[in-house]
């Protein structure tokens, strides 16, 4: 990468930072959607973000995506602005928002991630067809290729989902509630999905459920309009206090599924 | 009945219903998918300024028709787009406005406007050569476009965010497709008329979507169904001295509601 990156190092443990929020706010209507928002991510990390319905999840990543224009403050993608450096992302959108009847395949679903690797109106070459196959092979879907995409469960959709935004080969994969659709005793099996994941990429997943995060996130950062993050797995009640605007109690559950601390 | 085709209106009328298909089959499927049936309806209404306006300019009303409805086509884009302003607002008031603008015109012309009705409710008995030539040529222009740019306006009707963010130029392509509806609209107009074009934007393309899940089969299904309901109404209209535009929306519609209650 360039020089701008080399600076910014993370000096503790060497590994150049890919996502770096300052200062950032969003004011809509003179309401402020996203206070202050100061956040550093590095590679390889796996940054679960949690915090209520309408505390601005959806809206920060599609600030990270460059959608949206923060009203102040830099986004920083690899040294990049969001609408340069967001080729290098994977994205994956909060599931639900799509017509079931629409007609159009795993397949077509899974190519359309191709479609900024070339010149408008081209066709998909060789290249884009193998990638889209072994997008499909990684998330084990390739035997619903030709089904219509609205007649597979959630936890399947959800899946063709991310071979959708993995055929870019991104650095970094963005993760809208992707637990939604998911029936409990299937979340394992996703977080496995992602635990190979990780190894290749840096991983934001943002959800409302505290649950969700589960062992394999390794940092943790609360959100409700501001962010709250101590560059690691714990979370203070404090913090989700503020979050959530109510007392919280926490449950730990034994030492190896402990994502929160002593208390 | 083979006798009617030594009369060349009779011929006209036929060309223009698969003329007609064509471009309305194509635009009316991505209408339908990307639901913007709303804001297909708002160019319809405000290509009439256009129709006044080629009546005021003293030519052919198509030449007023065609910028006119490209011009509204992207001005409903931009304020939809870039402004805060809903679209089903923006719609709203540039429909009437348009209409208005097309009545003030004709108010200002000289006489008398002739065929005034065949523009708002369609009259397919009068379409001319020149006319027909017109809807050919627009046609090759929709299935042109269409055809290379397939795949980049099926990631916009499905998912546009996520088409941005991969790098597709969302906006413009967005533009280009209110622009081809646009040209569809001129293609429609004689056939039904600026007040029923919506439903030959809607009408096929909902039945082909509930037979196919694959975009071009549903392209292909509803191209075919505009010709078989253009050509039936036009027949029952001629077999009951009956309106012919209008007719061929009453079958249509009830083409969609037999199919309708064929799939429960």
């Amino acid at each position: 990468m360039n020089q701008e990156n080399k600076n910014n190092e993370n000096q503790e443990n060497n590994t150049p930072e890919v996502i770096n929020l300052q200062k950032v706010w969003l004011v809509y209507n003179n309401i402020n959607v996203l206070e202050d928002i100061n956040l550093a991510i590095y590679q390889h990390e796996f940054l679960g973000i949690i915090g209520p319905n309408g505390g601005g999840k959806t809206t920060l990543l599609k600030v990270i995506l460059g959608l949206i224009q923060p009203t102040k403050g830099e986004v920083n993608i690899l040294g990049m602005n969001p609408k340069e450096g967001r080729k290098y992302i994977g994205y994956v959108p909060q599931y639900c928002l799509f017509d079931r009847e629409f007609p159009i395949s795993v397949w077509e679903v899974v190519l359309t991630g191709r479609l900024g690797q070339r010149k408008c109106g081209k066709a998909y070459s060789k290249e884009d067809k193998q990638k889209a196959q072994q997008a499909l092979d990684i998330v084990g879907m390739i035997e619903s290729k030709g089904k219509q995409i609205g007649k597979l469960s959630g936890g399947q959709q959800q899946r063709v989902f991310i071979a959708r935004a993995l055929v870019t080969e991104p650095k970094i994969l963005l993760l809208d509630e992707p637990l939604a659709s998911i029936d409990t005793p299937l979340q394992a099996g996703f977080y496995e999905l992602l635990e190979r994941l990780k190894e290749k990429m840096t991983i934001v997943l943002v959800t409302h459920d505290l649950s969700a995060v589960s062992i394999y996130v390794n940092k943790i950062a609360c959100l409700n309009r501001r962010l709250f993050y101590h560059k690691s797995k714990e979370i203070r009640v404090e913090d989700l206090e503020a979050t959530y605007h109510c007392p919280v109690d926490l449950i730990a559950h034994g030492i190896p599924h402990r994502v929160l601390r002593k208390h | 009945m083979f006798e009617l085709l030594q009369y060349e209106f009779i011929r006209n009328a036929l060309l223009a219903v698969l003329l007609a298909s064509i471009a309305c089959g194509i635009i009316g499927v991505y209408v339908v998918v990307k639901r913007i049936v709303f804001i297909s309806g708002g160019i319809a209404h405000a290509s009439f300024g256009g129709v006044g306006l080629g009546y005021f300019l003293g030519v052919n009303p198509i030449w007023g028709i065609i910028p006119f409805s490209i011009l509204s086509a992207l001005v409903m884009g931009l304020v939809s787009k870039r402004t805060r302003i809903p679209e089903d607002t923006a719609v709203g008031i540039l429909w009437a406005l348009g209409m208005s603008l097309g009545i003030v015109f004709i108010g200002l012309s000289p006489g008398y406007a002739p065929d005034l009705f065949s523009y708002l409710f369609g009259n397919i008995l009068t379409v001319t050569s020149v006319d027909l030539i017109i809807m050919l040529i627009l046609d090759l222009v929709i299935i042109m476009v269409v055809f290379l740019f397939y795949k980049e306006f099926l990631a916009l009707s499905f998912d546009d965010e996520f088409a941005t963010v991969v790098g597709v130029p969302t906006v413009k392509l967005y533009f280009l497709l209110l622009c081809l509806i646009a040209l569809t609209i001129v293609v429609l107009m004689k056939v039904v008329g600026i007040i029923m074009i919506i439903a030959l934007l809607t009408i096929p393309a909902a039945i082909s979507k509930q037979y196919t899940s694959n975009l071009k089969k549903m392209i292909f299904i509803s191209i075919l169904l505009s010709a078989i309901f253009g050509l039936g109404g036009l027949w029952l209209s001629y077999q009951l001295n009956l309106a012919s535009g209008a007719t061929i929306v009453i079958v249509s519609g009830i083409g969609f509601i037999l199919s309708w209650f064929g799939k429960q």
